[in-house]
């Protein structure tokens, strides 16, 4: 493959964003929005232990976000090819990191494990869908950009 | 002799609530793995079609990855709740 066909396959880095950190970045301020609320739901339910937990979800849904936004953008720079490598070894270094926090903090008493699980998963996919909508809004009306949250 | 009996079939039954729970996880992986290489070879194929269309493609592959991997997490609550 000569200079310019791989660079019409690939990449140009000049002048794709990088859109995978940009998304996480909206989802990351609309997590630092929600945070508070969840905390106070789950202290509610589990008291002070609740609320670290929650405390503690949110932070490793949002590391999650962006280590794999990085990951992702990183691979794009270098070639189309190395995003697959780059995507599916992320994934699992980013379950094994996720699982090494969880080890390390499983003991503490400020963990509450009902609360943590909780929180994760409504974390991960509200933020998920929350964020979908703007995408959606954008991809059908191009050239529009979604207003503030 | 009895005490050490029940500290044993405690021991056993810790281990199997253990290695059920990563059990659990793994097989949960498997699934969200399957899932994530098939969206990204597809949309690495999209890209290498229609390079014009990567940002959009590039988007919706991201959001797709993280839907995918919701399921592994839940994999991942089960397993913290199960044990460990």
């Amino acid at each position: 493959m000569n200079q310019s066909t791989a660079t019409t396959v690939g990449f140009d880095s000049a002048s794709v964003d990088p859109i995978e950190v940009q998304i996480s970045l909206d989802m990351v301020k609309r997590a630092v929005y929600v945070t508070p609320l969840l905390a106070a739901i789950a202290a509610m339910i589990w008291d002070g232990p609740g609320a670290t937990s929650a405390l503690f979800a949110v932070g490793l849904v949002i590391v999650n976000f962006l280590l794999a936004a990085a990951l992702v953008s990183g691979a794009a720079r270098i070639s189309v090819g190395l995003v697959m490598a780059a995507t599916l070894f992320g994934y699992l270094i980013r379950l094994g990191l996720i699982l090494v926090a969880f080890l390390l903090v499983r003991d503490a008493n400020w963990i509450s494990r009902p609360a943590l699980g909780a929180t994760i998963i409504v974390t991960h996919l509200g933020l998920l869908v929350w964020e979908l909508k703007y995408v959606a809004i954008s991809l059908a009306h191009a050239g529009i950009k979604p207003a503030r949250p | 002799m009895e005490a050490f009996t029940i500290l044993a079939q405690e021991a056993d039954k810790a281990a199997a609530a253990a290695s059920s729970a990563g059990f659990a996880y793994g097989l949960a992986a498997i699934g969200p793995g399957i899932g994530i290489g098939y969206l990204v070879g597809k949309s690495v194929e999209a890209m290498a079609r229609q390079p014009e269309a990567a940002g959009m493609v590039r988007t919706t592959m991201f959001l797709g990855i993280a839907f995918t991997e919701a399921l592994a997490l839940i994999g991942f609550v089960v397993f913290i709740l199960i044990g460990l």
